[in-house]
């Protein structure tokens, strides 16, 4: 094991992650996309309001997710009989058997790893927007909420939502509660959050603080 | 004028790995080639990764045997006053075809039945491709890819159903909705390729470009 402390990394250099290509470190302007040249994966694109705006929508979704997860969502009604669930109750569909399995996958892909990954980018990017060292831990806290992102479902199950909807329309009568409104704007929300996020710039911004 | 630019820089494009450097694939971060850990992130540092093609065969394979007994078992059980109704997930869809909600039927269809099995057939492409490089350029090999990671999660959309399904519909005798066992072998089928597609190192299709036009040099 060579110490990777002895070596100072190539800051002068930036690496496309899809094709390897190596090229020189040059910072487009505010707003513009630096593209690799080989396979045109976006490698940077900074926006200097987007970390204050990052966590606007962080906090925005904090709020909602925890509302929409525990409020009533959706209830169905027929002669005399009704029934109301919240987003998480619907994970305690599959309570029986084996099938508990899938009450935790789904609560973590549409509740618990949304919610901790809006929460690991306001613990890293506050500190970087106010212009501070970097919170403790806090690139480890940026690589784990980088590994769930493909593990984020909440704009899938708002997909779910309404083809179910579609699918029990004939059978039942089916009523929105609050929860299922504060929902939909957090689905918008959760993908605007990812489209703003540049993560090179994160990364640049957690590793400047080695110098001092 | 754009075009003529990248053309001649294509020319001289160079890998990190050609340059003796080692990029980190969690944050990008560029290091000389002996260096085993990511001082930025912690990760470890591999230029190219030798096992990621077993790995994402591993996880293929669980896949696909999951993806068997998810399309044989019922995903969804109906229980009114008057029958006990059992569904798979290519049942469901023929069904809601014949109550002619052809758009609820295509987008299950879609999710369920035309998303894995693309899927499926596409990872081994790749993986296959890496060692034999076929007539498909590195181009469309990597939209490939990219297709794939991104719509991989959107097969969920069937389990997210019947969850919601099942846990509204529980009227008591009138009408209840259950989960089947078909459902838990759906999600892990899911899983299972979502992690294989993310072991592909999508480096590698880029890889043999220099090996046929420059050499195995500066390996
Ligand atoms: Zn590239
Ligand atoms: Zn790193």
């Amino acid at each position: 094991m060579t110490s990777s402390h002895t070596s100072r990394p190539r800051a002068d250099l930036i690496v496309c992650p899809r094709c390897d290509a190596a090229f020189a470190l040059e910072l487009p302007d505010d707003g513009q996309r630096a593209k690799c040249q080989r396979c045109g994966t976006v490698l940077i694109s900074p926006r200097r309001k987007a970390g204050a705006q990052i966590i606007a929508l962080s906090l925005s979704i904090t709020v909602l997710i925890i509302a929409a997860g525990v409020f009533p969502f959706l209830s169905v009604h027929v002669v005399g009989a009704s029934n109301s669930v919240s987003v998480l109750e619907t994970a305690l569909a599959f309570s029986e058997g084996p099938l508990v399995f899938l009450t935790l996958a789904m609560a973590s892909l549409i509740f618990f790893i949304p919610l901790l990954r809006v929460l690991l980018s306001i613990y890293v990017l506050v500190p970087i927007v106010a212009d501070k060292p970097p919170a403790r831990h806090a690139r480890w806290a940026f690589r784990l909420s980088e590994a769930l992102r493909p593990w984020s479902m909440a704009e899938i199950f708002a997909i779910g939502c309404a083809v179910a909807l579609i699918k029990i329309s004939a059978l039942v009568e089916v009523s929105f509660g609050p929860a299922f409104w504060m929902f939909a704007v957090l689905v918008v929300l959760v993908v605007a959050q990812d489209s703003v996020i540049c993560r090179w710039s994160v990364w640049n911004a957690l590793s400047n603080d080695r110098k001092s | 004028m754009v075009g003529m630019e990248r053309i001649e820089q294509r020319q001289k494009i160079l890998t990190a790995r050609q340059m003796g450097l080692v990029a980190c694939s969690r944050c990008q971060q560029v290091w000389e080639k002996d260096v085993s850990i990511c001082g930025r992130c912690g990760h470890k540092l591999v230029s190219r990764d030798p096992q990621s093609l077993q790995r994402v065969w591993a996880y293929w394979l669980i896949g696909l045997m999951c993806y068997i007994p998810a399309n044989i078992y019922p995903m969804l059980q109906t229980r009114t006053l008057f029958y006990t109704q059992q569904d798979t997930i290519v049942g469901g869809a023929i069904e809601l075809i014949e109550y002619e909600s052809y758009a609820v039927a295509l987008v299950i269809l879609f999710a369920s039945v035309v998303i894995p099995i693309s899927k499926f057939l596409a990872i081994a492409f790749l993986a296959i491709s890496v060692q034999r490089p076929p007539s498909v350029s590195h181009h469309q090999r990597q939209m490939l890819y990219e297709v794939v990671e991104y719509i991989g999660r959107w097969s969920m959309i069937d389990i997210f159903v019947v969850a919601i399904l099942s846990s509204l519909v529980q009227l008591k005798v009138l009408v209840s909705i259950y989960p089947g066992p078909a459902s838990l072998f759906f999600a892990l089928s899911v899983i299972f390729t979502m992690i294989s597609a993310q072991a592909f190192d999508s480096r590698l299709i880029w890889d043999e470009a220099h090996g046929k036009d420059e050499g195995k040099a500066n390996d």
